[in-house]
C-alpha cells in the first residue's frame, strides 16, 4: 500500500515538472530562433535572464512566441504623496512609457523599481522619495496561488477526515497523511515535548507545507509555477521573523535567564563586561536570520544553476546552430538531474526550517529540570 | 543587489497573507486534521486492545474448555472402572451360585443314591428273607424228617449272612 502511494507521489510531482521542462525548452528555443534568424534582436545575456526569473517583477512574463511577449499584467499599487495609485503594470509598457508621472527603471541601480519621473520627462527625479509600492508583482501573485491552494488542499482534507471518520484514508488525504502524521510525531512531539507540542502544531504545519508547496511550485516552470518564492528573501524573511516571535513571545523565565546570566559559565565573561549576555543576544538574531538565509539561498541557488545549464544550449547555439541543439543534450540531462535533486531539496529545505523552528520553540519553552538532563 | 533586498510591498503581502493562511488552515483544517488523526488512534488502538481481550477470553475459553474434556474424560474413565468392577463382581456372584447350586445338586444325588442304595439293600433283605423261606419251604418240603437238624442249620446259615 505504502509503495504504491510512493509512486503515485512521484508521478503527481514530477509529470508536471518534466512538462513544464519541454515547455521552457520549446519556448526558449524559439526565442533563440528567432534572435539568430533575425539578427537585430536582443542579444542573449545568460545572467540577465537568470536574475529576470529569480526577482520579483511588477508582471508575469509567461513566454515569449517570436517577438510577441506573453506577459499577464499584474496590478500596482503606489502609495505616494499620501495619494493612492492603482493601475495596471500594462501602462508601462515594460518601463517605455511614464504613467501618471510615475516610470518602471529598466536599467542601472534601480532596476524593477518604480519612480517618480521630472514632469514632462523620462528622466527620475533625484528630489522626489521613492513611493511606497505595494504592488501586487508576480512573487505576491504566487503567494496568492499558493495561500488558495493550501487552503483549498487542507480544508479537504479535514472535511474527509470528518466525512470518512475513523477509516482508513483515501487519495489526497493518503498522500498527505504520513506528512502531517511526521511533523507532528517526529518534529513537534519530538523537540517540544508532550507537554506543549500541541500549542506550535498549526504554525509548525503551515509553515512546512507553506514551504514546500511554493519549493515545489517554483520548479514548475509554467504559470501559475515558477515564481522563485521561497527563494525570495522577503518571503523567507516574513518566516523568519514570524519564527522569532512565537520563540520570542513563548519564552519562560530559563530561557531569559540563559541569555542573560548563563549557567555554567565563569562570572568574569558576565561581569563587569558582559559578554556571554551580547553573545548570547547575538544568538536570539542569528537563528532567525540562519533561517532567513538558507532557505532563500538554497531554493534561490538550485533555480540558477537549472536556468544556468538551460542557458549553455542558447550561447553555444548563438556560435552555432548545430552545437546549440548537441549542448541541450547535455545540458537537459543535467537540468534533469538539477530538478531531481531540487526535489529533494524543495523537502529537506521544508523540513530543516520547520525542525529548526521547533528546535527554537522547545529552547524556549524548556523547563529547567529538562534543561539540565539535555546537558548532561 | 536586487535578490537581498526584501521590497517593501512583497513583506506587506507576505505578512497578511501569511497570517491569514496560518489562522484559515489553523481553524478550518489542523483542527479537524488533528481531531480526526487523534480520533482514528484512538479507535485502533481500542480495537487492538479489544482483539486482545477477545483473545485472552478466547483462550480462558479454551482452557476451560480442555478443562471440562478433562473432567468428562476422568469421569468416563471411572464409570468404566467402576462397570467392569460390578462385571467382575457379578460373574464372580454368579460363579459361586453356580458352585453352590452344583454342589447342592450333588449332594442331592448323592442323598438319594443313598436312599436309592438303603433302598435296594432293605428290598434285597425282604427278598432274601422271602427267598430263605421258599428255601426252607422247599427243605422243608423235602427233608422233614429231619426237621429239626435242618431248622438249626437254617438258623445258622442265616445268621451267618452278613449284610454288609
Amino acid at each position: 500500500m505504502s509503495v504504491r502511494t510512493g509512486n503515485f507521489s512521484c508521478k503527481e510531482v514530477l509529470f508536471p515538472v518534466l512538462i513544464g521542462w519541454c515547455f521552457i525548452i520549446l519556448t526558449v528555443n524559439r526565442v533563440g530562433a528567432a534572435d539568430t534568424t533575425g539578427g537585430g534582436g536582443k542579444e542573449f545575456n545568460a545572467g540577465e535572464m537568470i536574475v529576470e526569473h529569480i526577482t520579483d517583477a511588477h508582471e508575469w512574463h509567461i513566454m515569449d512566441i517570436g517577438h510577441t511577449h506573453i506577459t499577464l499584467p499584474l496590478p500596482v499599487i503606489l502609495v505616494y504623496g499620501g495619494k493612492l495609485d492603482v493601475f495596471m503594470s500594462s501602462k508601462f509598457r515594460h518601463g517605455d512609457e511614464v504613467y501618471n508621472g510615475f516610470r518602471l527603471v529598466t536599467e542601472g541601480e534601480m532596476k524593477g523599481k518604480i519612480v517618480r519621473v521630472l514632469p514632462g520627462t523620462t528622466i527620475p527625479d533625484p528630489e522626489a522619495a521613492t513611493p511606497l509600492d505595494l504592488s501586487i508583482t508576480k512573487n505576491v501573485v504566487a503567494i496568492f496561488v499558493s495561500a488558495l491552494l493550501l487552503c483549498v488542499v487542507f480544508i479537504s482534507i479535514a472535511r474527509a477526515y470528518s466525512r470518512r471518520k475513523d477509516h482508513a484514508p483515501r487519495g489526497l488525504q493518503s498522500l498527505l497523511e504520513p506528512l502531517i502524521i511526521f511533523i507532528r510525531d517526529d518534529i513537534a512531539r519530538a523537540s517540544i515535548g508532550e507537554k506543549r507540542y500541541e500549542r506550535y502544531l498549526p504554525y509548525l504545519l503551515t509553515l512546512f507545507f507553506f514551504i514546500f508547496f511554493n519549493n515545489l511550485l517554483g520548479l514548475v516552470p509554467i504559470f501559475p509555477g515558477g515564481a522563485n518564492l521561497t527563494g525570495n528573501i522577503a518571503v523567507t524573511g516574513i518566516m523568519a521573523v514570524f519564527t522569532f516571535l512565537i520563540t520570542t513571545f513563548s519564552g519562560n523565565r530559563h530561557y531569559w535567564n540563559h541569555i542573560f546570566n548563563t549557567p555554567g559559565v565563569p562570572w568574569w565573561l558576565k561581569i563587569p563586561v558582559p559578554l556571554m549576555p551580547v553573545v548570547e543576544l547575538m544568538g536570539v538574531f542569528t537563528k532567525p536570520f540562519v533561517l532567513m538565509v538558507r532557505l532563500f539561498a538554497n531554493i534561490t541557488a538550485g533555480h540558477i544553476i537549472i536556468l544556468g545549464f538551460i542557458s549553455l544550449v542558447f550561447i553555444f547555439g548563438k556560435i552555432h546552430v548545430v552545437l546549440g541543439y548537441g549542448v541541450s543534450l547535455v545540458s537537459v540531462g543535467f537540468a534533469v538531474f538539477m530538478g531531481l535533486l531540487e526535489l529533494l531539496v524543495a523537502f529537506i529545505q521544508a523540513y530543516v526550517f520547520t525542525l529548526l523552528s521547533a528546535l527554537y520553540f522547545a529552547m524556549a519553552t524548556e523547563e529547567h529540570h529538562e534543561q539540565a538532563n539535555n546537558h548532561s | 543587489m536586487e535578490l537581498v533586498q526584501p521590497g517593501i510591498g512583497l513583506i506587506f503581502w507576505m505578512t497578511l497573507s501569511f497570517a491569514l493562511v496560518l489562522w484559515i488552515l489553523a481553524k478550518y483544517a489542523w483542527k479537524p486534521i488533528m481531531k480526526g488523526l487523534r480520533e482514528r488512534e484512538q479507535s485502533i488502538e481500542e480495537a487492538l486492545r479489544s482483539a486482545d481481550k477477545v483473545r485472552e477470553e478466547m483462550q480462558q475459553m479454551q482452557y476451560s474448555n480442555e478443562q471440562l474434556m478433562k473432567e468428562a474424560r476422568e469421569e468416563r474413565d471411572s464409570i468404566l472402572r467402576e462397570a467392569r468392577k460390578i462385571r467382575d463382581s457379578i460373574v464372580e456372584e454368579a460363579r459361586v451360585k453356580a458352585s453352590h447350586e452344583a454342589g447342592r445338586i450333588i449332594e442331592n444325588a448323592r442323598e438319594s443314591i443313598r436312599y436309592e442304595k438303603m433302598a435296594a439293600i432293605t428290598d434285597l433283605k425282604n427278598q432274601l428273607a422271602t427267598l430263605s423261606i421258599e428255601i426252607a419251604e422247599k427243605v422243608l418240603r423235602e427233608e422233614l424228617s429231619q426237621k429239626e437238624k435242618h431248622d438249626k442249620l437254617i438258623r445258622k446259615l442265616i445268621d451267618e449272612i452278613n449284610f454288609n
